[in-house]
């Protein structure tokens, strides 16, 4: 393993909580925030005062600078104002995924409030408050539900308990809606205004009994809900970690080795400092891992636009001893060529899944390949740092996926105490995973460490694309047979991945025990090699879960059209076959993907009869294919259905898609994030690859990374709800990994040609 | 050198060589940082400003190349405060996931209904083919340009109607 990729503690937990069921079988999930929001309950209503649990915690800028000398503050979530305001702290970072607006939104219904009385402020960062701040793995709703219920509920008991006693009636008669109490018996009602004073002097009840079910309505009383930030984005309000601007706030880029692990010998630093409005440059040690603080070159300058400029005109000699050199085309070629065998590490082995094959009535054998990938976050990294010297500490704003460990991380590579890092979330233009790692506020603050003014890192696209902690590829050997009666006889899957310490695979580079369809067949062989690779990679959207839907799903098509089944009759079948591996919601559950694949064929009848079919001529054909997909406790089918003409033309006309991540909190969000996927993972399929030579990817910009443009958009994506009765569950990420397969199998139907590679511009594909 | 902004005129500092892309100067030097950097060569159109009434990428345009040109930024599309018929659809539609994008394809499509108030999607797709949205909101993109249109057509506010 190189020393530079020894990961930090810190990226071991981080990995344990994104990956909370690859290779354990029965984890359950955990809401430590619990007991914060109990010991915060509990301190303001001993009547201390409002403030006591703010100074649990240092005052954040970000926080509102209003007067909370008033009203009710029963927990570190909701503050209603005697003039009925209610302020709701959002308290996980905004990337897209829509938390700014769902999370609050679970708040409001549990308090019964009017929407339009809610402002929705970005939390402080403040882990007594609220837990772990952090976007990753879909998992915000589900860690978060238990936590943001209590805070409205218990805002609104202590509203019902001053109703209660202003009326002399009992609390249980009373109900709660559109910020309002009501007693229906004797048609009093009064308004959380009225309430709010008399409701802070209550004292802070326990809610278990009104959170102990699973909530089912986050409607609101049915009033249509929109991004909070919508207004602000529309009139061009500064949000995002890059329109931070400060009095006297310098300007700087930040070059490492394109080849990771390189070192800074030396570079042109006089030359360098002749550029316009270039203040200072030097050279950085780097500080942790690959990940972190890498060695590289800053430059300061009077502007962004003055700092690129300079940054064009380094010339930096490399010790490139022990860079990486990886070569990805030969990496997939070895890949490729364990075709045949099975792998060292034993996944899942049962039964004698060779002599089942080669009993079978058909054998298929097949492999599979994508890939590397770049996260190509629109906003590229940048960070903005204030170092106020060794006593006060800095002053941090990031567009980071986990705040509070670049915090930690901060704090410990400036030899600072944790107090003294003082940290902002600020929205951020697309995280897709990238902004789980920190080193951009590593960067930005080991280079305000040497100058006294705030400092602005701006990394350029390149710089993103170059310095990429790229979607592991992969490459899948099956070996399957499918009896004579249509059944799955054997289920062999060789997967071959890749590691950086010779031991783990790399991020997103796992195969989990159970993945489907392993045990819906008696004899089963999964097996993985790991092949040495030194270039970083990274968390991406549901990143190993979207090679492997692509793989598997593609692959069961390919069994059922051998066997002459119907596939979605072949897929039912084998959930059927497949036992319930366990409580908690990230174990599959075959139950609930039955469910969306019945909810898909439903949806795709309803469907049939009122959209027109376009006339194709002669030189396209048309059909449908269907894929399912569990990940991220979240099941999904998609029916794609595409046109594909004779020089490979393809067309995506209608996506349908099936969703089963129990009761939705956000409808408009929540549809948008289904559509999102199928955009975002059409444009993947189609267009994207990071290829790297001698340790340095070659692609650069958009230009060599075409994703996806409006003209892709199908003329339908239409989003169906399945609610089987599971707690509500993220929506970031487990729509994109069944598209691809979806469209895969469609252009098999259409065409005959099956697919076993992406990017598909590789075969001369591209969209019409 | 000047520089005419949202209807007013900037005197633009010595040291802002005329090479400048219009981009940086809007945001480092005027605070307008609503038009924002993502690739830098044109290829993302998350930068799209009018000059004049035509829709450019802020990255690529030199400064000094402007002469009397009026720019819009995405700030300044909403004229007195009221927003535009295309920013009240954008809102209601519930167009942005990260939002990063949004400004330039928001301003793309200003120009675009300042041709048509009723474009097909061959013409949307065109107009709009400069602006990726990482995210992919392109659907809600047509649908508001469309809702937009409508309601411009009617010359009055964003209506439910119009929204269905």
């Amino acid at each position: 393993m190189k020393p530079w990729n020894k990961a930090h503690p810190l990226h071991l937990a981080l990995r344990e909580q994104l990956e909370p069921s690859s290779n354990q079988a029965n984890q359950t999930l955990t809401t430590p925030s619990r007991r914060t929001v109990f010991k915060l309950a509990g301190l303001t209503g001993l009547g201390l005062g409002l403030g006591l649990g703010f100074a649990l915690a240092p005052r954040n800028a970000a926080a509102s600078t209003d007067s909370k000398s008033d009203g009710l503050e029963p927990n570190g979530y909701v503050h209603i104002a005697a003039d009925g305001r209610i302020r709701i702290y959002a308290p996980n970072p905004e990337i897209g995924q829509g938390v700014k607006t769902s999370m609050p939104i679970i708040v409001a219904a549990e308090l019964g409030a009017n929407w339009d009385d809610v402002v929705v402020e970005q939390a402080p960062v403040d882990s007594v408050r609220f837990g772990r701040q952090s976007a990753g793995g879909s998992t915000s709703i589900l860690r978060a539900m238990e936590s943001l219920r209590r805070a409205g509920a218990t805002a609104r008991l202590m509203l019902e308990s001053a109703a209660a006693a202003k009326w002399q009636v009992p609390i249980d008669e009373l109900r709660t809606e559109s910020s309002r109490v009501t007693h229906q018996a004797s048609g009093r009602m009064a308004s959380f205004a009225e309430l709010s004073e008399a409701a802070s002097k209550q004292a802070v009840p326990n809610v278990d009994h009104l959170v102990a079910e699973p909530r089912k309505d986050f409607s609101l009383g049915g009033k249509r809900i929109t991004g909070v930030d919508n207004y602000a984005l529309v009139v061009g309000e500064p949000l995002f970690g890059i329109d931070q601007q400060l009095p006297g706030m310098r300007y700087a880029t930040y070059t490492k080795c394109p080849a990771p692990g390189g070192l800074v010998e030396s570079f042109n630093r006089d030359e360098v400092l002749s550029f316009p409005g270039v203040e200072d440059a030097f050279a950085v040690e780097p500080w942790g891992s690959v990940w972190d603080l890498r060695s590289g070159v800053a430059i300061v300058a009077d502007s962004t636009w003055h700092a690129i400029q300079a940054k064009r005109g380094l010339d930096i000699e490399w010790d490139l001893f022990d860079a990486a050199d990886d070569d990805v085309e030969a990496s997939l070629r070895a890949a490729l060529a364990l075709e045949g065998q099975s792998g060292p590490i034993e996944v899942e082995v049962r039964g004698d899944a060779e002599a089942a094959y080669q009993s079978a009535e058909h054998k298929l054998v097949a492999s599979y390949a994508y890939p590397f990938l770049s996260h190509a976050q629109l906003e590229p990294q940048n960070c903005t740092a204030w170092h106020k010297g060794d006593q006060n500490g800095i002053e941090i704003w990031a567009p980071s996926q986990t705040i509070q460990m670049g915090r930690a991380m901060t704090a410990q590579m400036l030899g600072l105490a944790r107090e003294q890092v003082l940290v902002h979330q600020t929205r951020a233009g697309g995280g897709f995973g990238r902004r789980l790692a920190n080193d951009y506020m590593l960067e930005a603050a080991a280079i305000a460490q040497r100058i006294e003014a705030p400092v602005k890192l701006q990394w350029t696209r390149e710089d993103d694309m170059a310095c990429g902690h790229y979607r592991a590829a992969g490459v899948h050997h099956f070996r399957a047979g499918v009896k004579a009666d249509g059944r799955l006889a054997s289920f062999q899957n060789h997967h071959v991945s890749f590691t950086a310490d010779g031991e783990k695979p790399v991020h997103g580079g796992g195969y989990r025990r159970g993945e489907f369809p392993a045990l819906a067949a008696r004899d089963i062989k999964v097996t993985q090699t790991l092949l040495p690779f030194d270039t970083p990679m990274g968390f991406w959207r549901a990143p190993g879960s979207n090679g492997i839907a692509f793989a598997n799903q593609s692959f069961l098509h390919e069994l059922s059209v051998a066997a002459g089944r119907d596939h979605n009759e072949f897929l039912l079948e084998l959930l059927d076959n497949h036992p319930v591996t366990g409580d908690g919601p990230w174990n599959f559950d075959p139950r609930r993907a039955k469910g969306v694949l019945q909810a898909l064929a439903r949806r795709e009848r309803e469907l049939s009869s009122s959209v027109s079919m376009t006339k194709l001529g002669e030189a396209q054909r048309r059909a449908q294919g269907v894929a399912f997909y569990f990940s991220h406790a979240g099941y999904v089918a998609i029916n794609a259905d595409v046109s594909v003409s004779t020089d490979r033309q393809l067309k995506v006309h209608q996506v349908l898609v099936s969703v089963d991540v129990g009761p939705i909190v956000h409808e408009s969000g929540a549809k948008n994030q289904c559509e999102g996927s199928v955009i975002d993972a059409m444009s993947t399929l189609m267009g994207l690859e990071i290829t790297c030579r001698e340790g340095c990817a070659e692609q650069e910009n958009f230009h060599a990374y075409p994703l996806g443009r409006i003209a892709i958009t199908p003329q339908v994506i239409d989003v169906t709800f399945v609610d089987s009765g599971a707690a509500s569950s993220g929506l970031g990420e487990p729509v994109f990994p069944p598209v691809a397969p979806a469209i895969c199998n469609a252009i098999f139907n259409a065409t005959g040609q099956r697919l076993r590679r992406f990017p598909l511009v590789r075969f001369g594909y591209s969209y019409a | 050198m000047k520089l005419r902004v949202n209807g007013t005129a900037h005197a633009m500092p010595e040291k802002i060589d005329p090479a400048t892309p219009l981009l940086w100067v809007l945001r480092d030097e005027l605070g307008l940082v609503g038009s924002k950097y993502g690739c830098g060569i044109g290829q993302c159109g998350a930068c799209t400003v009018h000059v004049g009434n035509l829709p450019v990428k802020s990255c690529l345009m030199p400064v000094g190349s402007l002469g009397d040109a009026e720019v819009t930024t995405i700030e300044g599309l909403a004229k007195g405060g009221e927003l535009t018929a295309l920013q009240q659809a954008w809102i209601e539609f519930d167009v942005p996931q990260c939002g990063y994008c949004q400004a330039g394809q928001i301003m793309a499509a200003s120009a675009l209904l300042e041709e048509t108030h009723s474009p097909s999607d061959e013409q949307i797709h065109a107009a709009l083919s400069g602006n990726l949205c990482r995210c992919g909101t392109y659907a809600r993109i047509s649908a508001a340009i469309k809702a937009a249109g409508k309601q411009l057509a009617l010359n009055g506010g964003v209506t439910s109607e119009a929204l269905s």
